[in-house]
């Protein structure tokens, strides 16, 4: 890979003009190092949150080394998503667009996407999995920091202990239910967007059918409005 | 404990009754703490190190005979001291032993995660099992009594074990041994609770303690370390005894309604994600593949 890949910005046409760069390799590199550690937080947290899971921990070396690194590689989520919020924070802004196109969601689901008007980089259901995850690691990081230094909670603050524990439960069930439907979609259902998140690539066709606006923005190219 | 398995029910080639077959024997301890006869001395605090192979740690001093502030993960005994001032207007200094309380309902046990790190003994003695331990803390979340402690070097919990190793051979807690006034006593629920009845009616009748009486809390289900207390309707003056202890609700719902609601939203989510690809399958971009379009060929 040149030096002009690696700087290459998302929007940039390649291949001929074939191939359109979605994800830019700073970019695709922070949503794998968010995608693993976050994997990793999920499998041992499942494993300290029910004993028939507990074989998880086995997984990674057994409860007290799954236990002694949890919170060390939730700190790199954290700072990954600190990073992707730097990152995308304005692309994830909630536009008109956005709103227009949340009204056909049901045409989404049932794969009926003609019927749906055009949006921008990211379409709604994107980027409410995106700010699920934003205050779900605030949220995890805070009670997280609570039950990791749990006895420097003094005694007469109790209740910030036991507060820590529901909140740190019901922010990580949060963020499960939004990854589920994060990785189905990204695999299975959206085809091209697993390949997308690896190798930053979108075909011509895909960015039209699936983000128009920004298909329109990046080739400047309107020929497909009805 | 141990007894309770080597009871024998038959014997072979034995004419008449077994000997001891019928006999019923209660097996669940108790260790009382009279804390009207309790004099400070802390005998039983280093009784406590001895018996478990801790060495005296360093003391903080805060303007009371306190040792420290509270137990500490190789501190599990310590006499907490408070100075009280009573409606008309004379002092009591209040002594009480402070130590794991052994809940019949165990706080820690409910909210440890890792298998068999807690164990509850039917003698009803709750013991950590280190070898066992992950060291997350919950059980610091989960008891109301704050007495399980976090041990930055071995990074494992460490609490009283009601002297467990010694109980189990028919020997009584350390700490017991060493009461010099006989504050503390030790034998089985019931002898113990009859005696604390009896001391609290003797509080009340004669010594002008019109508020004496035992504390074993029910919100835990009871405990097998019990108090006389001069004053039982104020347990908080007798540094910080809560009045009515429970395990803390944030637990309960986490280890119980929560548990079932998101294993049932973790599977429904997947089974959710799995019908709708066999209903709806996947969005393909057609011209993706060249067959149409803008005419370029799939790479």
């Amino acid at each position: 890979m040149s030096g002009a890949d690696v700087a290459m910005r998302s929007g940039a046409v390649t291949h001929g003009g074939d191939r359109i760069l979605r994800y830019s390799l700073v970019e695709r590199v922070n949503h794998w190092i968010a995608g693993l550690t976050y994997i990793y937080l999920l499998l041992t947290g499942l494993a300290f949150w029910s004993p028939y899971l507990f074989w998880m921990a086995v997984i990674f070396g057994g409860g007290p080394a799954s236990r002694f690194w949890h919170p060390w590689i939730g700190l790199v989520f954290f700072v990954s998503m600190m990073w992707m919020y730097k990152m995308w924070a304005e692309d994830m802004r909630t536009t008109n667009a956005d709103l227009a196109w949340k009204e056909k969601v049901g045409d989404y689901i049932r794969n009926q996407d003609d019927n749906l008007p055009p949006i921008g980089r990211f379409n709604w259901g994107q980027k409410q999995y995106f700010w699920v995850m934003f205050w779900g690691i605030i949220l995890l990081l805070i009670s997280g920091v609570g039950l990791w230094f749990v006895e420097g909670i003094p005694w007469s603050l109790r209740y910030l202990r036991y507060a820590a524990v529901i909140v740190h439960v019901g922010a990580s069930l949060i963020t499960i239910g939004a990854f589920i439907i994060h990785v189905y979609m990204g695999t299975a259902m959206v085809r091209g967007g697993f390949t997308s998140i690896v190798r930053g690539e979108v075909s011509r066709a895909w960015a039209k059918k699936h983000h128009r606006l920004w298909y329109e923005k990046v080739t400047g190219d309107t020929s497909a409005r009805r | 404990m141990s007894q309770a398995t080597t009871k024998i029910v038959r014997m072979s080639g034995h004419a008449g009754t077994v000997p001891g077959a019928g006999f019923n024997r209660e097996y669940d301890v108790c260790k009382l703490i009279d804390t009207t006869t309790c004099i400070g001395c802390k005998a039983c605090e280093v009784a406590c190190l001895e018996w478990n192979g801790y060495t005296f740690s360093q003391t903080t001093f805060d303007n009371s005979y306190q040792t420290m502030p509270e137990t500490a993960w190789n501190y599990w005994n310590l006499i907490k001291f408070n100075e009280h001032q009573r409606d008309d207007g004379s002092m009591m200094l209040l002594m009480r032993k402070d130590q794991c309380m052994h809940c019949e309902d165990p706080g820690c046990l409910v909210a440890c995660p890792a298998d068999a790190a807690i164990v509850q003994y039917a003698n009803g003695i709750v013991d950590f099992q280190e070898g066992n331990c992950i060291g997350c803390g919950y059980c610091v979340s989960g008891c109301p009594f704050n007495i399980p402690k976090f041990s930055p070097t071995s990074k494992k919990v460490f609490k009283c074990t009601l002297c467990n190793d010694r109980v189990s051979v028919g020997l009584e807690p350390a700490c017991i041994k060493a009461c010099p006034t006989g504050c503390l006593h030790f034998g089985t629920k019931s002898e113990m609770k009859e005696l604390a009845d009896t001391r609290a009616k003797q509080l009340r009748d004669v010594s002008g303690f019109a508020d004496a009486g035992v504390y074993d809390p029910d919100g835990v289900g009871g405990t097998h370390v019990i108090y006389v207390l001069h004053d039982a309707k104020n347990p908080e003056i007798y540094g910080g005894l809560p009045k009515n202890p429970t395990i803390p609700w944030t637990v309960r719902i986490w280890k119980g309604p929560l548990k079932w609601i998101g294993n049932l939203a973790i599977v429904g989510g997947i089974i959710g994600v799995t019908l709708h690809y066999l209903r709806f399958g996947p969005k393909v971009v057609d011209d993706d593949r060249g067959k149409n379009g803008d005419g370029h060929e799939r790479r």
